[in-house]
This record gives structure tokens, C-alpha cells and sequence, in this order.
């Protein structure tokens, strides 16, 4: 399932990961991993909107696994590493006040995945890639 | 206790009555960041918040809440009704501060359990 995902359209933000999760039910998937999809879709979709031009969310569905792909043209992450701590944020206060931007969606993110990989470029984008599996 | 029930004895006014008005309520979370809600609520819980615009319905239907309380008096953005109709999703709105219905949420399922 490929999804587009546009920046900054707070309107139809969250619905791709409304459609993951709704997929999951229908074939009769766990709900504790329907729960870490959601949590995973959700917030790879909110980094898009908030910080990006436009993306893509993908995912894969097999047997025990899903696969969830989010890639975007958009600033990149400078410090990988610093953008996972719990609190650390870059989104402007108007954001902040919507109730996003806290600092905790990478964290959030990483919580829910078995694998994780980050791949940023400066000025070009990010892609992410998480896998929940082992159920 | 079923959220509708919660609803009257708290005399909630309810926005929008979705599906999740006939769920059992299995607790409650308080936060108005999103990321936190997705983080800590949890099938069944009354989400707590003054968080008004749409994207709170996605919240509420990716973590399949009960319901959401808007406190403090605040009220939803059109569009978050609109939304919360389309997905079925339960929008109660109360005068009481976060703290206060939190508390009377937490009193009367401290009761039944």
C-alpha cells in the first residue's frame, strides 16, 4: 500500500495511518500489533506534514511482519542521533500548540519497531524505514 | 461502565455520539500532546484534553478511545465535528477543568470496579 502524504496539510494528517490500521483489522491481525503499526504509521506521517514538502508512506504486509516505509523531500535531519532523544523538537510554536512537535515521535517510533533505520540527506529529505515483526 | 452512562451522570454534552458511546470505559488518559496520547492511551480509556482541531479524531480513532472529553469549556473547530461524524468517533464537551471531570471520570469506574 503506497500512500501520498502532503506537507503541512494538517486536514488529512493521520488518515494514511487510518487506512493502515483498518487494513490490519480487516485481515484479523493482533491488536497489540495493530497498536504498534498505528503508533508507527501515525507518527512517520506526522513528520511529513509537519516537517516536509511531501512523502510517500508505504507498507508491506506478510505474514508476521509489516513493513512500514516513509519517504519525503523535505530539510533532512542534521543530528539523527539528537532527533531521537526523548524532548528534542524543531517544529515551529505554532505546532507546538496544535499539540504536536513535543519531542516524542522518534522515540514513540522506535519504542514500537523491531528494526529501525534512518536515512537522511541535508537539503534532499529523509527516508525511514521500520519493520514489526516476531508476532 | 459504559461511556454513555459516564455522559449523563456528568452531564457531558455530547458533540458528536459515535459507536463509542456504548463501550465499556476500561480508564482514561489526560494530555494534549498528541504523540503522549499515542503513546499512553489505549483501547476503551476516555481521552481527556483541550485539544480542539481534527486532528485529535484521528487520534481518538487510531487508539480506539471510548471517547474524547473536551474540558475546560472549549469547544471543537467545525471541521473536528464534521470528521468525528464521518469516523464515528465520540466528542463530549464539559465546562469542568481537565482535573475536575479526570477526577469524576476516575470516581465513578473506581466505584464499579
Amino acid at each position: 500500500m503506497a500512500q501520498p502524504v502532503k506537507g503541512l496539510d494538517f486536514s488529512a494528517a493521520g488518515e494514511a495511518a487510518g487506512r493502515v490500521k483498518k487494513t490490519l483489522q480487516q485481515i484479523g491481525v493482533q491488536p497489540s500489533v495493530v497498536r504498534r503499526v498505528a503508533i508507527v504509521t501515525y507518527e512517520v506521517e506526522m513528520n511529513i506534514v509537519i516537517h516536509a514538502r511531501q512523502g510517500t508512506l508505504r507498507t508491506a504486509i506478510a505474514p508476521g511482519r509489516v513493513e512500514v516505509v516513509a519517504e519525503d523531500e523535505g530539510p533532512g535531519i542534521a543530528d539523527i542521533e539528537q532527533a531521537m532523544e526523548e524532548g528534542f523538537s524543531t517544529a515551529p510554536d505554532q505546532i507546538r500548540e496544535m499539540g504536536f512537535g513535543a519531542g516524542m515521535g522518534l522515540p514513540n517510533i522506535r519504542r514500537c519497531s523491531d528494526e529501525l533505520s534512518i536515512v537522511s540527506t541535508i537539503g534532499r529529505g529523509v527516508r525511514m524505514r521500520s519493520v514489526i515483526s516476531g508476532w | 461502565m459504559r461511556l454513555e452512562e459516564i455522559a449523563r451522570r456528568l452531564g457531558l454534552e455530547a458533540a458528536v455520539a459515535g459507536k463509542g458511546m456504548a463501550a465499556e470505559v476500561t480508564g482514561g488518559y489526560c494530555s494534549d500532546l498528541l504523540s503522549d496520547v499515542m503513546a499512553n492511551a489505549k483501547e476503551g480509556y476516555v481521552w481527556v484534553t483541550i485539544q480542539t482541531h481534527q486532528n485529535v479524531v484521528a487520534v481518538a480513532g487510531l487508539t480506539s478511545v471510548a471517547g474524547v472529553v473536551i474540558a475546560g469549556g472549549h469547544r471543537p473547530d467545525e471541521e473536528t465535528i464534521a470528521r468525528a461524524g464521518h469516523e464515528g468517533v465520540t466528542i463530549l464537551l464539559t465546562p469542568m477543568s481537565g482535573f475536575e471531570v479526570a477526577g469524576r471520570v476516575h470516581a465513578l469506574l473506581s466505584q464499579t470496579s
